[in-house]
């Protein structure tokens, strides 16, 4: 599927494709300066140049002024002033008409915040056809193909002034006592949702804090929908996952899901564990995985929380996708695996202890010394420690020579003494076993 | 089934299968990569009766594994009894043609449509066709992606009524509700299509075709713009108008950029698809779309395409076409604000050229090349630079000499090595076609300022580059211009200096012929051997070795000898330099006849 990766780039040719020029990569060095005045450009949409004809704007008069029998005419007037687009990246056009506009979505912003009676049901068409002209767009091409939302300054949407008036209007119109979802779900349909997911690939965060809110209420209030958002948030985490690698919005939707998970039925539904199984543990493998594996762990902790059954699967696909050569991502990895540890049923732990284990040894014997340290921290946590002491007969043979052999060789005075304390732990555990294992581990170095 | 059974020679065998069910996936790795070697010592019979169930066992393994596994499969066609039992690859297959890992999935795919060309007609109804039908109904996503790949290997082979039931999966799958198997279908369209009767194209791919692009997701829609590419080549030129433009026109203006992008990528391979008479009216306003569209990415992407569009437009008015409609978007493109536009401009603009002729040439684009070889974005300029033979055909580069120099300077003297090292490297093309005379006079210092670079790359380069420029000049040019400064630089203060003499000493001396290196070289190589930087004498070894060669039986007087001796001792005892080298073979020959 190499042709759904867009755009093509080629460094060594300069003549196709958008990475940084062959002539600013030199020598390794990024020129901090000139991709710095990049950054500070905003972006605007493809969307301007659909508008064929410009109308000047002529401003109507207040909300707040209109006799109660106009209000709704009124009301309806404004949104079909805001479907009017304006070119944010030329600054100076149509200021008079860019103000209009704004004023309207203000005005707009807080009648339907403050004042009820508001909505009725001939305004809602003209409310989301008023949002959908404004937010639904192609998202435009990133300005920086090796965007690294850790390092890089995200590119800005230039329209934000007009569009974080609509994004506030349509959060409002959801919240607003008002709202009717029966009517809504007439025009918030299928189609408008999966515009509305696209966006969350938008490059500025804080139309993206938005899309989340947004989302959240739709899913909350148009239960007709619920599955349908899943089903979608799924195809954009698979194809995330096995095609592109690339979508802005995995954490935000994550943190949706973290909540949508919270409230599951139980048991659980097979369309949520396969979501478990197929797309979230399969989310762990990705390149980008530090910027949405709080919000990803949050989600797999949820699932154990609701149903303890799940444990094994998560356990033995955090080991099956266990990072093979990026110890940042390890460090992730084994954090989230703490904070399963620290809400696992002992039952379940039993049936994961063994091959679970194994990867702590080998990530205590890492020489990467921030992986071993992260490892050795669980025998600071006091529930791990005591399901530790409970099967100390399986774990302890499992990591003694590992610990044995680090604290001989590690280059690290800090996991020398961490390892040291280990040990100490578990000689106090059960000093039989571990006077034993002392025994046949020399015998067994000696030959 | 570990092969142990008392027979020695199975041995290693027993131990390859052991190591398949190993705890490290190394080892597992390494014997799957040695399968073949299992399953011809088991034979033929043992292959199929037990490797192979054991093989579809493991598919829970690690992808790594399980792609060499796919691999493998693909070539065991006779390890399991040639094609009359080639049928016993499925299963193992079939389970990796479903799993989640894109690249395992590809690879059994690829293995599959390989295998199936060894099933006979019976086999491929009986075994693999129902086999393809049950990934294109799979539960989940993965298995019916893959089955999309593998309609069309089966498809020309079975008979009709299967023939009919594929076409119906295939249609299906073109539906599908996830989109991945959508993007699936919709990149094996093209393919699909060719290997369908002209009726069925026309009836049920053109359907399909246009379903696709017009789906909700873009990424759907812009793969079908590369199936359009097929599809237009297998009509007839009267259906086209009908069945294909209307698609097409719509794709041009899609509203998303990558699909626009798409099309402009695509371009030339679209064009020769219509024909020209559908070029003419559709594709040329389409291109000037393209070429003005609000997205640099698409107008970078057609800009590449300029050169190869106007080529292949119809001869009768492609002058006409390019003057009047095509040559008014590109000089809008040279002051793109995009620097990417620019430069994938000036990387084909040059061949214009040779399309309109001398004048056209030197009144319209002339221009146009002075402009962009003053652009303020380096690899515009070198792009220009790097194309100028084209041009140099036409109306020859003196045209273009007064502003070629200043744009060349700047380059040679840019701040980033990079760009130094690029024009460096179409140094040797210019020289040819400026001439000695203007080399000489605005160039050549140009190339022994490159020689004391601070950059390694650098110097290098210009080492390499001198010796291309006395191939084209000839030994007599590099004795009275090259060699003297050259050899002058032994005696610099610098020993970075003192070694690119030696460096140019070894890549010009078979340029430069016996003489000159025997007379004017070798001295100075000589006399560098008692530098007091080692790594200078080391590297005076390594040159003597070089031009060893060129020396080959010139009589080396008394003084000389000892050095020989010197550096040999240097190379093989304290450098502990490889002597089997063929070259020091030669120094070896050489200090023979010394003594």
């Amino acid at each position: 599927m190499e042709t759904t990766k867009l755009p093509p780039s080629s460094p060594s040719s300069p003549t196709t494709g958008f990475t940084v020029p062959s002539a600013e990569k030199v020598d390794g060095f990024p020129r901090r300066s000139m991709r710095r005045a990049r950054q500070r450009r905003s972006h605007s949409s493809s969307q301007f140049r659909y508008q064929s004809s410009q109308v000047e704007l002529t401003p109507l008069p207040l909300l707040k002024d209109a006799p109660v029998a106009e209000l709704h005419d009124l009301f309806c007037k404004k949104l079909q002033q805001c479907c009017m687009l304006f070119d944010f990246l030329d600054c100076v056009a149509d200021l008079k008409g860019k103000e209009i506009k704004r004023a309207a979505l203000n005005e707009l912003v807080e009648s339907v915040a403050t004042s009820r009676g508001v909505l009725i049901e001939p305004l809602y068409p003209e409310a989301i056809k008023m949002i959908s002209v404004n937010i639904f767009r192609t998202l435009p091409p990133s300005e920086n193909p090796e965007f690294d939302p850790e390092e890089d300054e995200p590119t800005l949407e230039a329209s934000w002034p007009h569009l974080q008036l609509v994004y506030e209007f349509f959060l409002r119109f959801l919240e607003s006592p008002d709202f009717q979802p029966s009517m809504a779900k007439r025009y918030v349909d299928q189609k408008f949702v999966l515009q509305l997911l696209e966006l969350f690939d938008s490059e500025d965060p804080r139309e993206r804090e938005y899309l989340k809110t947004i989302l959240h209420r739709v899913y909350g209030k148009l239960l007709g929908l619920r599955a349908y958002i899943r089903k979608q948030i799924n195809n954009i985490f698979l194809r995330f996952i096995y095609e592109t690698e690339h979508f802005n919005g995995v954490a935000e939707l994550l943190e949706i899901l973290g909540s949508i998970i919270n409230g599951f039925a139980l048991p659980l539904k097979a369309e949520h564990k396969q979501f478990l199984v197929r797309v979230l543990i399969p989310l762990h493998t990705a390149k980008s995985l530090s910027i949405f594996h709080a919000q990803l762990a949050y989600c797999v902790v949820q699932f154990m929380e609701k149903d303890a059954t799940v444990t094994e699967y998560i356990i033995r696909g955090l080991l099956k996708y266990w990072p093979k050569t990026c110890t940042q991502k390890e460090v992730m990895f084994l954090g989230e695996i703490e904070e399963i540890l620290d809400v696992i049923e002992p039952s379940q732990f039993i049936r994961v202890q063994e091959p679970l284990f194994k990867q702590i040894a080998a990530c205590i014997s890492s020489p990467h010394f921030q992986v071993a340290e992260r490892a050795l921290y669980f025998w600071n946590n006091e529930y791990i420690l005591s399901l530790i002491e409970e099967n100390c007969q399986v774990i302890l043979p499992l990591v003694f020579a590992t610990l044995y052999r680090v604290s001989k060789e590690h280059w690290n005075q800090t996991i020398v003494s961490l390892i040291y304390n280990v040990l100490k732990t578990f000689m106090e555990m059960n000093s039989k076993l571990f006077d034993d294992l002392t025994a046949s581990y020399k015998v067994e170095k000696q030959k | 089934m570990a092969g142990a059974d008392g027979d020695d020679s199975l041995y290693p065998i027993a131990v390859l299968i052991d190591e398949l069910r190993n705890e490290d996936v190394q080892l597992r790795l390494n014997s799957i990569k040695k399968l073949s070697t299992i399953a011809l010592a088991l034979g033929v019979e043992r292959t199929r009766t037990e490797l192979l169930p054991f093989l579809t066992d493991t598919i829970y393994d690690e992808d790594e594994v399980l792609l060499a596994l796919a691999e493998q499969l693909g070539n065991f066609t006779m390890l399991v009894g040639g094609p009359e039992y080639v049928h016993c690859l499925l299963p193992p297959l079939e389970s990796l043609a479903t799993v989640e890992e894109t690249v395992v999935r590809d690879k059994a795919v690829e293995s599959l449509r390989k295998i199936s060309q060894e099933h006979s007609p019976v086999d491929l109804e009986v075994h693999f066709e129902p086999l393809v039908k049950r990934l294109a109904s799979g539960d989940w996503f993965t298995s019916r992606t893959s089955a999309c790949g593998l309609f069309s290997v089966c498809y020309p082979r079975v008979s009709s009524t299967v023939k009919a039931e594929i076409r119906q999966h295939f249609r299906t799958l073109c539906s599908d509700d996830t989109p991945m198997v959508r993007r699936a279908a919709a990149s094996k369209l093209g393919e699909f299509a060719k290997v369908l009767e002209l009726d069925y194209v026309k009836s049920d791919i053109i359907s399909l075709f246009t379903a696709l692009a017009s789906d909700e997701q873009d990424s759907v829609r812009l793969l079908a713009v590369e199936a359009c590419v097929s599809i237009a080549t297998l009509l007839p030129q009267e259906d086209l108008e009908t069945l294909v433009m209307p698609t097409l026109r719509q794709a041009a203006e899609d509203k998303s950029w990558r699909v626009r992008y798409m099309v402009a990528d695509k371009f030339s391979e679209l064009q020769k698809a219509v024909g020209p008479e559908i070029t003419k009216n559709d594709l040329v306003p389409a291109f000037q779309n393209l070429l003005k569209d609000c997205e640099a990415e698409v107008r970078a992407a057609a800009a590449n395409k300029v050169k190869e569009f106007c080529e292949n437009l119809p001869e009768d008015n492609r002058e006409q076409i390019i003057m009047t409609h095509i040559l008014p978007c590109v000089k809008e493109l040279v002051s793109d604000t995009n620097q990417h536009v620019k430069s994938a401009l000036a990387s084909v603009i040059m061949g214009l050229s040779t399309i309109l002729g001398k004048d056209n040439t030197i009144e319209h684009l002339l221009p146009l090349f002075l402009a962009q070889l003053k652009d303020e974005c380096p690899e515009v300029r070198l792009n220009i630079i790097s194309n100028l033979d084209c041009v140099n055909e036409v109306i020859g580069i003196r045209q273009l000499s007064q502003s070629l120099l200043p744009a060349i300077v700047e380059l040679a003297e840019d701040a980033k090595w990079r760009v130094r090292l690029a024009i460096i490297e179409y140094m040797p093309l210019l020289a040819g076609q400026l001439g000695v005379e203007f080399f000489d006079e605005k160039l050549n210092t140009l190339c022994m300022a490159w020689l004391i670079d601070h950059v390694y790359a650098i110097r290098e380069a210009a080492t390499c580059n001198l010796m291309k420029l006395v191939e084209k000049f000839g030994a007599e040019w590099a004795q009275n211009t090259i060699v003297p400064k050259v050899l002058g630089m032994a005696n610099d203060p610098n020993y970075l200096h003192r070694m690119t003499t030696l460096f140019c000493i070894n890549a010009l001396s078979e340029a430069c012929g016996q003489e000159i290196t025997t007379k004017q070289m070798l001295p100075v190589v000589l006399k560098m051997s008692n530098d007091q930087v080692a790594n200078v004498r080391f590297n005076v070894a390594k040159s003597l070795q070089k031009i060893g060669p060129v020396l080959d039986n010139v009589p080396l007087n008394s003084n000389q000898r000892p050095v020989f001796t010197r550096c040999s001792f240097n190379l093989h005892t304290v450098f502990n330099y490889p002597s089997t080298n063929n070259k020091t073979a030669t120094t070896h020959t050489l200090l023979q006849d010394i003594y």
